[in-house]
């Protein structure tokens, strides 16, 4: 039986049409190399991706979902941040 | 590929912080996903971890039936589509343990439980592939049955659940058609090759319908799985739904459904089937199908002879990282 356990890694994958890299989902390797080989094998089987990035999972910050509230509602209330908040008059067009 | 509503017994444990529990309710209600940061039930969590993996093991031991055709697919082109549909249950099962994973168990967990038998999959994979025309009616019929199965799962309320069924969902489609092309090269060949298309589904269909596990009446899991959004159809209506849809299919292909209680009923638009064999379903499930004991062995057989990369790789991965920091300090 193994001892040591394989380490996780977060996969991210940036489809052809020009998007962003995009979490895809998580595989296990022992180092980067095979991390990305593993990625490939698992999330690219029909041409998915042209890009892929792998990331140690434990290298990952993320944000508490217990302060959801306290880190994201403020935006609600600036509404002046968006472009309906303006009024143009109809005359001028499309803006 | 597969899950399967398995007679578990879930422990009901009293709500441990019933606001909480309240607003966990709300927020299923409401449609929104749960990510595993999130607060929630422990017998959710619970419910989750053995659903996700009883499917991901499923995926994984399923792999076999369909492994022992490969070497003998009857073309080329059958034997490059079998081994890609192999490869991708085992794409499924891993998308799926790893988010089984989200919820704080390991992968050695999870695979140690199935090799100790604590863990259950799903009962169709203890039955034998004994010809070629097995391979076309797993595809079409335990892949379909999969299928009907899985789409309300991409819906599901646990967010790394639903995103890998959608994955699957997607792969899933080439599994079925795949397999119903089979059926039908074999329905339109000699008078050998439809008999024996006959004489699979003879075998499989029974078996396929109990994939939908225990009559509603006799399960347990579907209230509370049902509450959560876990599950969005219950066994029965998914069943319902899978004979539905496969009946005419099977007429296309001239083959025969083997059961004689069936029967359309034009007032509601379904076909009426007869009871599965429950007993049978829960011999299979408790460990004495045909092949349990041949399946478990050969994944036992399986990790303990992969023991040995698995430990190199650790070991080679370690003797990179000593080697590239010997020389970092060395050009310092």
């Amino acid at each position: 039986m193994t001892e040591k356990h394989w380490p996780l890694w977060e996969v991210f994958i940036r489809t052809r049409n020009g998007m962003a890299h995009r979490h895809a989902g998580s595989v296990h390797a022992v180092d980067a190399k095979m991390a990305l080989q593993n990625a490939r094998d698992v999330y690219t089987r029909r041409g998915e991706g042209l890009s892929i990035w792998v990331v140690p999972s434990a290298a990952i910050t993320a944000s508490d979902p217990a302060e959801q509230d306290m880190l994201f509602e403020p935006t609600a209330s600036k509404i002046y941040r968006h472009p309906s908040f303006y009024e143009v008059p109809e005359e001028v067009g499309h803006m | 590929m597969y899950t399967q509503a398995l007679n578990t017994r879930e422990d009901a444990t009293p709500a441990a912080d019933p606001e909480r529990e309240a607003r966990f309710q709300t927020r299923i209600d409401a449609e929104s996903r749960i990510e595993p940061n999130d607060w929630m039930p422990e017998a959710y969590q619970r419910t989750l971890i053995r659903q996700i993996s009883q499917h991901a093991h499923s995926e994984i031991v399923g792999m076999l039936p369909e492994g022992n055709w490969i070497t003998r697919a009857p073309s080329l082109k059958r034997k490059v589509a079998l081994l890609a549909k192999v490869q991708d249950e085992g794409g499924h099962g891993l998308y799926l343990y790893a988010a089984a994973e989200t919820l704080g168990i390991s992968r050695e967990e999870l695979v140690d439980q199935l090799l100790a038998g604590k863990a259950k999959y799903a009962s169709i994979f203890n039955y034998p592939t004994l010809t070629w025309a097995d391979i076309g009616v797993i595809g079409w019929l335990v892949d379909g049955a999969a299928i009907m199965n899985q789409i309300p799962l991409c819906r599901c309320s646990f967010g790394p659940y639903a995103r890998a069924m959608i994955r699957i969902c997607k792969e899933e489609s080439f599994h079925q058609r795949q397999g119903y092309e089979i059926m039908l090269t074999l329905a339109r060949g000699t008078r050998e090759q439809k008999a024996m298309a006959q004489d699979a589904l003879n075998r499989w269909w029974w078996p396929v319908l109990m994939m939908f596990g225990p009559s509603d009446k006799d399960s347990q899991h579907t209230d509370v799985s049902m509450r959560w959004k876990i599950k969005r159809f219950t066994n029965d209506e998914l069943r319902q739904k899978f004979v539905d849809a496969t009946v005419p299919q099977a007429h296309y292909l001239g083959l025969e459904i083997p059961d004689p209680a069936l029967e359309f009923d034009e007032a509601s638009g379904h076909w009426r089937f007869g009871e599965v064999d429950w007993e049978e379903f829960k011999r299979v499930i408790a460990g004495n199908g045909p092949c349990n004991r041949e399946r478990m062995r050969t994944r036992r057989r399986a990790h303990e002879e992969g023991a040995w990369v698995r430990e190199a790789a650790l070991a080679y991965a370690e003797k990179r990282r000593q080697r590239e920091a010997a020389m970092q300090v060395a050009a310092e």
